[in-house]
């Protein structure tokens, strides 16, 4: 069941007051395309919130040990690590370039002092270990303090070296690089239940490799037709189980969705079950492919649903109940009218991604005119709210926004035809436990509280 | 430009309006400008590709089955529909005044805003969407359409050739289309050998068997 919160963890997106935090990211109007934040992701514990950008970047911002005197303010989330992840490359062979840009961030579960995630590429998987050092030593035998080689002749006494505090250094350093294993643009990776293995899915294929181990990965689902020219359907997004470490799922160009038991056999071609809602005939139109491809799949903390998120709308599974969605919520459904001129500029390729909060009774997914939506699957109340610098006053309430589908335009409305479709919210995050939710909004990186606390 | 997104019409009816089949031809066309306007700096979107060639798969298949272009035609009782797709002259007809809706650039952009965001200078030449241009972008894709249907005017075999001219011949190459470098899906070798093969001039009869379903959509635009 969609069961209200337990432990910590308020129930639901709409009893709670959603608030402004903070803002990252320029002010400035003209955007540089490197900065368009191209992934977001909270660490299992919330702590940390990473970022990718489409120049290759990543950025870490941790959350502040709440500060006692000023109960209030809660822990506000603030620059950690950056680092380059991935740099342009050219492919010689197609004379073409590979993009730099970070298309997902996955943390691993945390199991010592050090941190680490994967981010990756269209080609390549880097595994990232973000360490922090806050002492030196010093009093060196073989070298001076400014690292001066000292002659060994003029050494008379020893000494031990002695730790020091310094200033903390949050170091980046890339662990392993998981490369050439894709001929197709990756779109997934996924993290196993396991700790120690994890999945990448790019438009035809999906392989699993072993954090360890980079010179090999297993190829487990393969779609690419002998003939190419019979290419009708590709992988659109992957995701490991949260806690089946042999169960996968994988959604398609096509609407449908594949979950996949890696016991059954080593190449999982065929899937264990197949999800897929039977098309309305009174609908159909010569977009209704293209509205139906999944965009996003992903599981829910529970492991008992999953989530697709397609052109129009968000949908809710049982695993349990291939033949339907359990539930179906209308994110943009005003702009199935406009299809067309949307087919003509390409928006409607645009890959929304869905998130799930911490007790799985809220999902969020994000729309246009920096638009983002959530829905509350146990009052089945919805809310609209905008990413924007005008609402952008410490704790200032997020006030709910409607657009008027036609007719006549109420007050405080925003009117379909006056939508900025260059303002796309593609990627949110909510936090695993708390209701601390980051919006990405082009180049700047909302983050909203709830008031309750 | 549409009141809605265009809807197929139910099977009962024999005739599809004249309306419908104009829209849905300038579907098509737009379709199929959008498959050869591939950024050839990066390797194109293969999921894109795909969904694009399906609409244009589906499209053309209902017209097979619709069999009219709904333009005044000389009644060809005895005809198959296949040939009457393949007439140049009814498709200049129909598609001059399909013209008509889709390659203005005013049109599209009052049904809905699309304001162009200040954009990167680094976006590369031809950027669909993350190019600025919704209006460079529709200048480009009238002057496709124009190109076209200029060519389409004669009715020489030649016609092919020039349609093509100055396009690269692996364009037509549905697997070069869907994977945006011939090499794509191909091993180094392969891949080699397939380049050279589409280094080739345009479609010939010969290439023809080679093409497969893009080029199934091609023979309907030209006379072959």
């Amino acid at each position: 069941m969609a069961g209200a919160g337990g432990g910590g963890c308020p129930a639901g997106g709409n009893d709670l007051q959603w608030c402004f935090s903070q803002v990252k990211g320029a002010v400035d109007e003209d955007v540089a395309e490197a900065d368009v934040i191209s992934t977001v992701e909270f660490s299992h514990s919330g702590d940390l919130l990473a970022t990718g950008d489409k120049g290759g970047r990543v950025v870490i911002f941790q959350r502040e040990q709440e500060n006692k005197s000023r109960p209030h303010s809660r822990g506000e989330y603030n620059v950690y690590s950056t680092f380059q992840s991935h740099e342009p490359e050219f492919d010689y062979l197609k004379s073409l370039e590979i993009e730099e840009k970070i298309n997902k961030i996955r943390w691993l579960p945390q199991q010592g002092a050090a941190r680490f995630l994967l981010s990756t590429n269209d080609k390549t998987i880097k595994l990232w270990k973000i360490s922090e050092r806050d002492k030196r030593a010093e009093g060196y035998n073989l070298k001076d303090e400014d690292g001066r080689l000292r002659d060994p002749l003029r050494i008379t006494a020893l000494r031990v070296p002695i730790l020091k505090p310094m200033d903390l250094m949050v170091e980046a350093s890339p662990r392993r690089v998981f490369a050439n294993a894709h001929t197709y643009h990756i779109n997934s990776i996924s993290v196993n239940s396991d700790h120690e293995t994890y999945l990448s899915a790019d438009d035809l294929r999906i392989n699993l490799w072993h954090l360890e181990i980079t010179d090999r990965s297993f190829n487990i689902v393969d779609i690419k037709p002998a003939n190419m020219e019979e290419l009708t359907e590709v992988i659109t997004a992957a995701e490991f189980h949260p806690h089946q470490c042999n169960v996968l799922v994988y959604s398609s160009s096509k609407g449908t969705i594949r979950l996949c038991d890696m016991r059954s056999s080593a190449l999982c071609d065929r899937h264990s079950k197949f999800f897929e809602e039977p098309e309305d005939p009174s609908s159909r139109s010569f977009f209704s492919e293209i509205i139906s491809s999944v965009s996003d799949v992903k599981f829910s903390h529970s492991g008992r649903y999953m989530m697709t998120r397609d052109y129009l709308s968000v949908k809710v599974w049982d695993l349990n109940m291939e033949s339907r969605p359990v539930e179906t919520h209308q994110v943009h459904e005003y702009l199935r009218s406009k299809l067309c001129s949307l087919y003509e500029n390409d928006c409607i390729f645009d890959k929304f991604e869905c998130c799930w909060n911490g007790s799985d009774s809220a999902i969020m997914t994000g729309s246009y005119n920096n638009f983002f939506r959530m829905f509350d699957r146990t009052t089945w109340r919805d809310v609209t709210l905008e990413a924007s610098r005008e609402n952008s006053k410490p704790r200032a309430s997020l006030k709910p926004r409607r657009v008027c589908a036609g007719g006549k335009r109420k007050k405080d409305e925003v009117s379909v035809d006056s939508l900025d479709f260059s303002k796309k919210i593609l990627h949110t995050a909510w936090h695993p436990v708390e209701n601390i939710i980051a919006v990405a909004a082009t180049n700047n990186l909302y983050i909203f509280q709830d008031k309750a606390n | 430009m549409f009141a809605r997104g265009l809807k197929r019409k139910c099977a009962e009816d024999e005739e599809a309006s004249p309306a419908y089949s104009l829209q849905r031809q300038s579907l098509l066309d737009m379709s199929l400008v959008k498959l050869q306007l591939c950024h050839m700096l990066v390797e194109p979107n293969l999921c894109r590709s795909v969904l694009i060639a399906n609409t244009v798969r589906q499209i053309q298949e209902e017209m097979t089955q619709d069999g009219s272009w709904c333009v005044p035609v000389p009644q060809t009782a005895g005809r198959a529909s296949r040939d009457r797709l393949v007439s140049t002259e009814i498709l200049c007809r129909s598609a001059r005044e399909g013209a008509r809706p889709a390659p203005d650039p005013g049109d599209p952009a009052s049904e809905l805003q699309v304001v162009p965001a200040a954009q990167a200078p680094g976006v590369p030449p031809g950027g669909v969407w993350d190019g600025d241009g919704p209006r460079e972008n529709r200048g480009s894709f009238h002057k496709s359409l124009d190109q076209i249907f200029e060519t389409l005017e004669s009715q020489s075999p030649g016609a092919v050739e020039e349609l093509f001219s100055d396009v690269d011949g692996s364009y037509y190459d549905l697997d070069a289309v869907l994977t945006g470098m011939v090499g794509g899906a191909k091993s180094g070798q392969d891949g080699l050998e397939a380049f050279a093969s589409t280094a080739a001039p345009p479609p010939s009869a010969g290439c023809k068997s080679d093409l497969g379903e893009l080029d199934h959509v091609v023979e309907i635009l030209v006379e072959t």
